[in-house]
């Protein structure tokens, strides 16, 4: 048995799919779009399935979210849907359910937080209000888990007897008579591909397109359901959108009326509007959210990071050298050791390094997601971004950027669009990451000890505008139209639930090894071999003779005109794109030095403009394999990651060439 | 008058919700129709866009948006 879970944002959802499932829940994406579908089997029911669709307010046709829930409930034949309701926002919350009851599926109306509700000195006169809709109404408190039990029972009764709601007809007067006589009319073609007629009529007076190419009306009946409109129009002296959603929204304020005994103001919501004096005023937002953001970075990449990462590499080295001394002992060929311990536990490391990150940074992400305050975040910063044709829901997937592009590009999840989604997916590995660090800490001591942070922050600058341009060019390419509307909820400050924030860690840790570890793995294995062997495969005595250094030889040239056209920076550039940071352990090792005495060995490769110009194309060309690989499960699509590799690589060639032949002009 | 012009603390009643397409569908879906009662709370700190309050929650909007949305003369 398969239950659809439906609902607003900001409403519980998560929540109460959580109480639902426990922790058997499957993460993936409905077909064809990056719209994430959860799936779990309903705890003491494992016959049953709910699938948790997207929050959306409609069901119109203007974002994938709000189609793929459409799809999903029209073609994949849930057997009842679980529309949570909250009931502290009634009126717009029920504006979707009018449209899902429509949909002639089973259907239980889950009437969320209620406690609060009641709390507040309100009340919902349950059987009334149930007898109104024509489907049943149970009251719960998701975070409290009330009410769960007999919502479940509920639910499944329904779906066993099939029971559709027993009421469609919400409207009256030229509405009504409008949607019957084209629900007459195209009851046939309805019919033919299974969609409910009324459903059908009521998008075709709407004026929905999908809808309307779905049925394949003839020249005919397609003037006859604009005369039907058109006479609508006339009458009510509005248009055909707004007639509709004022029927919807009058029949919810006349049920409201006389079943819902409005609560005063809530005490949830007199506080948000207090903290948000402070967190969205006048001159207090800006510095307190780039407070909070310095506060989660120096705790994610300082102290907890930090921690977590030399406990981990502690670990790391420990197993390593006991397996060392173990095959050195037994007296193994050294290939082999140089196979498990360079190659599998340095491979191993380079994939649980990010772990910590990914635990710190989700554990901080999700109580800013689930208190409300990343909505509060976008309103504060929406103009900014607003230029790329961006939202302000941007803002922090990008800025994580400047940490870890890895973590960066799973948070996009939460943006409530794809077209955003995708586009700052794109966008974010322009933000350098903390791992390139090294590298530029590196060549500032060697090269310009005396400006080493301006050189920093022209470095940063340079990848924060090469972003903003990709972002106009993506605009005007890849993601012409007009973007989705920036119309957005600011729900009441919550207290996230400690359960939610745990899954949700436990879900990106999970999703990440699951996913990455082979990617990552096999590239540092590849590297490894093209580093231990020669093109005879003997194992090589230098790193010059080595595989790797010969690719680094073939590919040098395409470096000249950016003027480090030597073949140690391109194998180093080779293998930064495992890791950023194994550019510099490369560049020491095949200069024959290690990384304290690099700065004065790099000084025979390079001069002050060619070090410049290598740090320029490090900043912006491939992200590292795990960034890519990121890509690839964000997007769903390999070709996209293929895309982003070579795009930042061109990227990265151009502004290198342009700054090395503008300092050659200036240098004389 | 449109929206973008309310004065920030004053409430007024939506006439009537111009533009086209996903946003004019958009804001209809949020439950910004005829006769309803809008408030505005407050302008984000670099000017744009404004919170506003109806039917008993917030929502925020950008400036232009706000423009297509006709009120009540005060």
């Amino acid at each position: 048995m398969i239950l659809g879970l439906a609902g607003n944002q900001n409403c519980g959802k998560t929540t109460l799919f959580n109480q639902l499932t426990g922790s058997n829940q499957h993460v993936g994406n409905f077909p064809g779009v990056t719209v994430a579908r959860k799936d779990g089997q309903i705890r003491g029911h494992k016959d049953v399935t709910v699938v948790d669709l997207p929050g959306i307010y409609s069901l119109s046709p203007y974002s994938n979210e709000e189609i793929v829930t459409r799809d999903f409930l029209l073609n994949n034949n849930p057997d009842a849907i679980i529309n949570i309701v909250d009931a502290t926002n009634i009126e717009r919350n029920l504006y979707l359910s009018m449209q899902l009851i429509e949909l002639d599926i089973p259907m239980v109306i889950a009437l969320n937080m209620m406690d609060e509700v009641r709390a507040n000195g309100g009340t919902i006169k349950i059987k009334e209000f149930q007898k109104q809709l024509g489907v049943p109404v149970i009251p719960i408190s998701a975070s409290k888990n009330e009410g769960v039990e007999e919502l479940i029972d509920t639910v499944l009764e329904v779906a066993e007897a099939k029971r559709a709601p027993r009421r469609q007809d919400f409207c009256s007067g030229a509405v009504h008579r409008t949607i019957h006589s084209i629900a007459h009319m195209v009851e046939d073609h309805a019919q033919r591909i299974k969609v409910p007629p009324r459903f059908a009529a009521t998008k075709l007076v709407e004026g929905d397109e999908p809808m309307r190419k779905a049925l394949r009306l003839s020249e005919n009946e397609i003037d006859m359901v604009m005369h039907d409109v058109t006479e609508m129009e006339r009458e009510l002296g509005t248009d055909r959108e707004a007639a509709l959603a004022d029927m919807r929204y009058s029949f919810i304020e006349s049920l409201c009326a006389s079943t819902v005994v409005k609560m005063g103001e809530s005490r949830e919501h007199r506080r948000s509007v207090a903290i948000d004096r402070v967190l969205t005023g006048k001159y207090l937002a800006i510095p307190i959210f780039l407070l909070i953001m310095m506060l989660i970075f120096w705790l994610t990449f300082g102290v907890i990071g930090t921690a977590l990462s030399d406990l981990l590499s502690l670990g790391i080295t420990a197993v390593t050298d006991a397996a060392d001394a173990g095959l050195t002992a037994y007296g193994i060929n050294p290939i082999v050791k140089s196979l498990v311990i360079d190659g599998v536990f340095a491979g191993v490391g380079s994939v649980l390094q990010f772990l910590p990150i990914i635990v710190v940074l989700f554990f901080f992400l999700s109580i800013l997601e689930d208190s409300g305050y990343m909505a509060r975040v976008a309103f504060v910063m929406d103009k900014l971004l607003r230029r790329i044709g961006l939202s302000g829901r941007s803002f922090v997937p990008m800025l994580i950027g400047f940490g870890c592009s890895v973590p960066a590009i799973m948070s996009t999840r939460t943006l409530s669009s794809e077209r955003d989604r995708k586009m700052t997916i794109l966008l974010t590995p322009f933000m350098s990451c903390s791992a390139k660090l090294p590298i530029y800490a590196v060549f500032t001591a060697a090269f310009f000890p005396k400006h080493a942070a301006l050189v920093m922050i022209l470095l940063y600058v340079m990848g924060i505008l090469m972003g903003v341009g990709s972002g106009l060019l993506m605009r005007g390419t890849v993601f012409h139209g007009n973007p989705v509307p920036f119309v957005m909820e600011l729900p009441n400050y919550r207290m996230p639930s400690a359960k939610s924030v745990l899954l949700l860690i436990w879900d990106k840790a999970r999703d990440f090894l699951v996913r990455a570890f082979t990617v990552i793995f096999v590239a540092t294995i590849i590297i490894w071999f093209l580093q231990t062997f020669d093109t005879r495969f003997n194992p090589v005595s230098s790193g010059s003779d080595s595989m790797l250094a010969m690719i680094g030889r073939w590919i040098a040239p395409i470096f000249a005109p950016l003027g480090f056209g030597d073949w140690m920076s391109s194998t180093a550039l080779i293998t930064g794109f495992t890791a950023k940071e194994a550019v510099i352990s490369t560049l020491a090792v095949l200069t024959g030095t290690d990384v304290s005495n690099l700065p004065q060995a790099l000084s025979t490769l390079f001069t002050p403009l060619t070090a410049f110009t290598f740090l320029t194309f490090t900043l912006l060309y491939t992200p590292c394999i795990a960034a890519v690989n990121a890509v690839r499960q964000e997007m769903g699509s390999v070709r996209s990651a293929v895309g982003v590799v070579f795009y930042q690589c061109g990227v990265a060639w151009i502004a290198a060439f342009l700054v090395y032949q503008a300092g050659r002009l200036v240098a004389g | 008058m449109t929206l973008d012009r309310l004065k920030i603390g004053k409430s007024s009643k939506i006439v009537e919700v111009r533009g086209e397409g996903a946003l004019r569908r958009r804001l209809l879906d949020m439950g910004l129709t005829p006769n309803t009662e809008v408030m505005v709370r407050k302008m984000a700190p670099m000017g744009d866009p404004i919170e506003i309050h109806l039917r008993g929650y917030e929502l925020t909007l950008r400036m232009d948006d706000a423009k297509k949305i006709v009120i009540e003369e005060a």
